[in-house]
């Protein structure tokens, strides 16, 4: 029993049958935890059949890969991927979850049917005393908050980028679950793809963004020009830009938007009210694009460039082309 | 339609965070405090159907401390019916907060609840779900765009790289997303017509539950960048340092 206590659940996530980045996050994330206290990992597949890259699940830390394979699993089925999770809280000390629209929507499920608190969007996580106590920024960053989880399990959502997967090769060794009956009460009928195929702000590596420096909606073609040079960037938006109507709100950065943590954050023609900076200050590097030096947005970046983004901007995108084909 | 709204008092987005003495929470003193603006979707949407379907009830609850009846207030002058107070000073686990808020609601007979996706002061995104899964009833999260017919839902949410499209029967509960509509703002006459509207307090003791606050902390300082230079001129140093100091390139 004390054995199986020791043991972390570690959820996963799949798309048209494809793990997701985030997958070898989380499975990151419960090596550590389950390295610091002695104890095991099993990673969580949910899904309605094969699933291409779980045996990087292996190589990352997973103890055992569990396969959760149900007909309704295609797409995310909130009341069937709760059910199954559910089931299995009884034999985890930790059950970690991504905080993505899926594992934001299902780690509040699991915790209601456990009968326990959960702790959401989580950046740090360390056992104190035999507890797990984890760090969430709240006020969108402007505090961080640090909280004990008192009851087992502990259940844990975390934000997308906040860990780099590393390889700690363990024997993953498969095993399947049963999937409890359930009640479907919520049904996905389909996943939308946008017009453009885009990375999302939360999980891009580098996110360039603009303000209403840029003037005029089309001018954004300069970023996703940008974007497009660096191959593995997202475009991201200031709220004055969205209130507008300029760009979708799906790409709002901040407050009232989405609170991202890239690598390498490019505000363009962004002033930096705070309600922004909330958003983007976990960025590793953030770099400000903008014509007025006493700007605030410049007091938070790492790098700035004090000019006409007009002009900047498409000498920084030919450089960074240039570069990249350069490989 | 019976429509109810779960609103939370929250500190206005533009708040400086100042620590209290406690190193727990937020020194209150000077922080101008909003309806949670997640929460302001909710409501709109509730005014929204219920002048679709040309009649019903929209009632709002909030459980916090006595001053969210201003909060409270907000919502009666922009059209909602009737308020609820569950008087009681919160607790850091939403699944309290659920508790308390299904307690209510359960006998209610609402076709539908709305929640804002997430507050801004503690981002959460829990407190919907979890009433939904304590009520046993049906719950989509984060909509951005909501239909409402024949006793059912269909809604959008976004999703990483995508839109998801999901249904459910009514009674749902349902929490909202920035971009499902305009929330509409108070009008003069609202204003003086929420004074009269029924505010009823009810006190309520939250359980203990199983998370505990240790500290609440501003976060580091970011240090003090470099002005890289000015103009396109600047623009290879920059790169340089991105590649050779930074590394993120």
């Amino acid at each position: 029993m004390k054995e199986a206590m020791s043991a972390i659940l570690a959820v996963t996530e799949q798309r048209d049958g494809s793990l997701r980045k985030v997958s070898l996050e989380i499975v990151t994330a419960a090596r550590a935890l389950a390295d610091a206290m002695g104890g095991t990992v099993d990673a969580l597949v949910l899904s309605d059949g094969p699933v291409a890259g779980v045996e990087a699940l292996a190589r990352l830390g997973a103890d055992q890969v569990l396969t959760a394979t149900h007909a309704q699993f295609r797409l995310y089925h909130p009341d069937g991927y709760a059910a199954t999770i559910a089931a299995l809280t009884g034999s985890h000390a930790v059950v970690l979850l991504s905080a993505t629209a899926t594992g934001r929507d299902l780690a509040p499920r699991v915790a209601a049917k456990a009968g326990v608190g959960c702790a959401t969007d989580v950046t740090a996580m360390g056992w104190e005393s035999g507890k797990l106590v984890v760090t969430r920024p709240v006020y969108a960053g402007k505090a961080l908050q640090k909280v004990r989880l008192d009851a087992t399990p502990a259940i844990v959502s975390l934000r997308p980028n906040t860990i780099q997967p590393t390889e700690k090769p363990k024997s993953g060794s498969a095993a399947s679950v049963t999937v409890p009956s359930f009640e479907t009460r919520v049904t996905v009928k389909a996943i939308k793809a946008p017009a453009q195929a885009a990375l999302d702000v939360t999980e891009a590596p580098i996110v360039v963004s603009g303000g209403r420096g840029l003037k005029d909606p089309s001018n954004f073609q300069l970023l996703e020009g940008l974007a497009a040079a660096f191959g593995n960037a997202a475009v991201g938006a200031s709220r004055a830009v969205v209130d507008a109507g300029w760009r979708d709100h799906g790409a709002q950065v901040g407050q009232t938007g989405k609170t991202v943590s890239p690598g390498l954050y490019i505000a363009v023609g962004i002033s930096g009210a705070i309600q922004h900076l909330a958003g983007m200050r976990t960025a590793k590097v953030i770099v400000a694009i903008n014509k007025d030096k006493d700007a605030p947005i410049f007091k938070v970046a790492d790098y700035g460039i004090v000019g006409d983004l007009f002009e900047v901007v498409p000498v920084l995108t030919e450089q960074i082309r240039k570069l990249r084909s350069e490989g | 339609m019976k429509l109810a709204v779960c609103l939370k008092r929250v500190p206005d987005t533009t708040t400086k965070i100042v620590i209290a003495a406690d190193g727990k929470s937020i020194d209150e003193s000077g922080v101008k405090f909003v309806p949670n603006p997640y929460d302001e979707f909710a409501l709109e949407e509730a005014l929204k159907l219920k002048e679709a379907a040309g009649a019903g009830e929209t009632v709002v609850y909030s459980v916090g401390s006595d001053a969210a009846q201003e909060t409270i207030r907000t919502a009666l002058a922009m059209g909602i019916d009737r308020g609820v107070l569950l008087q009681s000073p919160g607790s850091p686990d939403g699944l309290e907060t659920a508790k308390a808020l299904a307690a209510e609601l359960k006998a209610g007979g609402f076709d539908l609840i709305l929640f804002g996706k997430m507050a801004v002061d503690d981002y959460q995104h829990q407190v919907g779900v979890m009433t939904a899964e304590l009520l046993g009833l049906p719950c989509i999260t984060s909509v951005a765009h909501l239909t409402v017919a024949g006793g059912r839902v269909e809604a959008e949410r976004e999703i990483e790289g995508g839109v998801e499209v999901s249904t459910c029967s009514l009674p749902a509960v349902i929490t909202c997303e920035k971009g499902l509509n305009t929330p509409r703002l108070p009008s003069l006459k609202g204003i003086m017509a929420a004074k009269k509207k029924p505010l009823e307090v009810k006190p309520v003791t939250l359980g203990g539950g199983t998370l505990t606050t240790l500290s609440l902390e501003l976060p580091p300082e970011r240090k003090a960048g470099k002005i890289v230079g000015e103009g396109p001129d600047a623009v290879p140093e920059l790169v340089r340092l991105l590649r050779t100091e930074a590394k993120v390139i």
